[in-house]
């Protein structure tokens, strides 16, 4: 596939100078667009029906190198009415604030994927509703590991990494309503709470 | 040990004792003690990774750690007496594996089994802790990557005979290791050196 994606010309149609450029690469359309405008155009090609990206497969970034160079978020979506799919670059230029509005009001799905991204590189997503970190744990004081200044030890030493990962309480990952499986009883679905009923522990409830 | 002797009361003439069969033994207590514990080995399986596989595969049906007294798999520390750590450990599970071992109640024994649970392995990243010993005391370290079941069985056995040469009246064997004000279970520079590189992570520095 050579063409570029129909989605292309739709988007430079609507969105004309907020587009910076696009190529093909691996036979994968990709857009590189301003942060500014980023979260209005992905609302356009989840909510448009000629586009309808309405599955988001994956939020990432990539730190380049090159200090010179931005850090770029990369948003990969999939239309499956469409069978299409298409790739939305922002980058974040690196003197300023990492900084870009949430989608998670468009792709629930967003929430741990801009978590992950926000844990392992710094990135801030306004607007998500419980930005924390979600692979290293909360009290991790080391910076964001995917960095390309982040060092591939780390910055302290083993003793202290040591030190810190034990002090780490394990239950604080999670939120309370993670926690409380009792509390929550009332918010599962039927099936759940039926399985839940009749486990081999007897009634929750 | 059960034995009956006609005329209780007095001393048993040999007369006497010539009549009745030798149903008791004698030994240390130690012996007996070790035999029992050795013998009877209740494993929490700590698997974090593809040597839980192997772990699995010693405890099915071709190798059959049964055959060693570890019939019963404990997923409870409460009631094991062997922490057997098969895989990588991130610094995220190591507060949980240091409760686990406190969990456990004397007596009780650890196996670091593979690479990754004894070295760090191939992980010499800022995620993986480079070696359980730095977290928790270690009796027995099975290299592999992973070890295969008969490597993990000879751990175990190796195991066995340690155990079979401990003393119950040794008050050292049995002290809990408590953390210190500054947060260690070990000095500083214990961890520091047993987390040092070694073989190809030499070649990369900490910056790298």
């Amino acid at each position: 596939m050579t063409e570029p994606s129909s989605s292309v010309v739709a988007l430079r149609a609507a969105f004309g100078p907020a587009i910076l450029r696009d190529r093909i690469s691996c036979g994968d359309t990709i857009v590189w667009v301003k942060k500014e405008r980023a979260h209005d155009l992905l609302a356009w090609l989840r909510n448009t029906p000629t586009q309808a990206f309405n599955y988001l497969t994956d939020i990432t970034a990539v730190d380049y190198r090159d200090p010179e160079r931005p850090l770029e978020v990369v948003y990969q979506l999939r239309s499956l009415h469409r069978k299409a799919d298409l790739r939305i670059k922002v980058p974040l230029d690196k003197s300023g604030p990492l900084e870009v509005e949430s989608v998670f009001d468009l792709w629930k799905g967003a929430d741990w994927l801009e978590r992950e991204v926000f844990d392992m590189f710094g990135v801030t997503f306004t607007g998500h509703p419980d930005l924390r970190r979600i692979l290293m744990w909360d009290s991790y004081a080391e910076g964001h590991p995917l960095r390309k200044e982040f060092p591939l030890r780390g910055h302290f030493t083993r003793a202290e990494q040591t030190r810190q990962a034990l002090a780490a309480n394990p239950e604080a990952h999670y939120s309370v309503a993670e926690l409380s499986i009792v509390e929550a009883y009332d918010e599962l679905p039927e099936d759940v709470k039926r399985r839940l009923a009749h486990g081999e522990r007897g009634e929750v409830k | 040990m059960g034995l009956t002797v006609p005329g209780a009361g007095s001393e048993p003439t040999e007369a006497e004792l010539a009549g009745v069969s030798p149903n008791f033994l004698t030994t240390r207590l130690d012996a007996v003690a070790n035999w029992g514990r050795a013998n009877s080995l209740w494993p929490m399986p700590f698997g974090t990774a593809c040597c839980a596989i192997e772990f699995m595969a010693s405890a099915a049906g071709r190798f059959d750690l049964a055959r060693f007294g570890m019939e019963r798999m404990s997923f409870s520390p409460r009631q094991a007496d062997l922490l057997i750590c098969a895989g990588r450990l991130p610094f995220k599970l190591a507060p949980i594996i240091r409760r686990i071992w406190d969990q456990m109640p004397q007596p009780k024994w650890s196996i670091s089994m593979g690479a990754c649970a004894s070295s760090g392995g191939i992980f010499d990243t800022y995620a993986m802790v480079q070696g359980i010993d730095t977290i928790i005391p270690v009796d027995i370290y099975v290299p592999g990557c992973p070890p295969r079941p008969e490597g993990l069985i000879y751990g175990i056995t190796l195991l066995q005979k340690k155990i079979k040469g401990e003393s119950i009246s040794d008050p050292t064997l049995r002290v809990e290791h408590v953390m210190d004000d500054r947060g260690f279970y070990l000095p500083p520079q214990t961890i520091d050196e047993i987390s040092e590189p070694f073989g190809n992570s030499v070649h990369q520095t900490r910056s790298a």
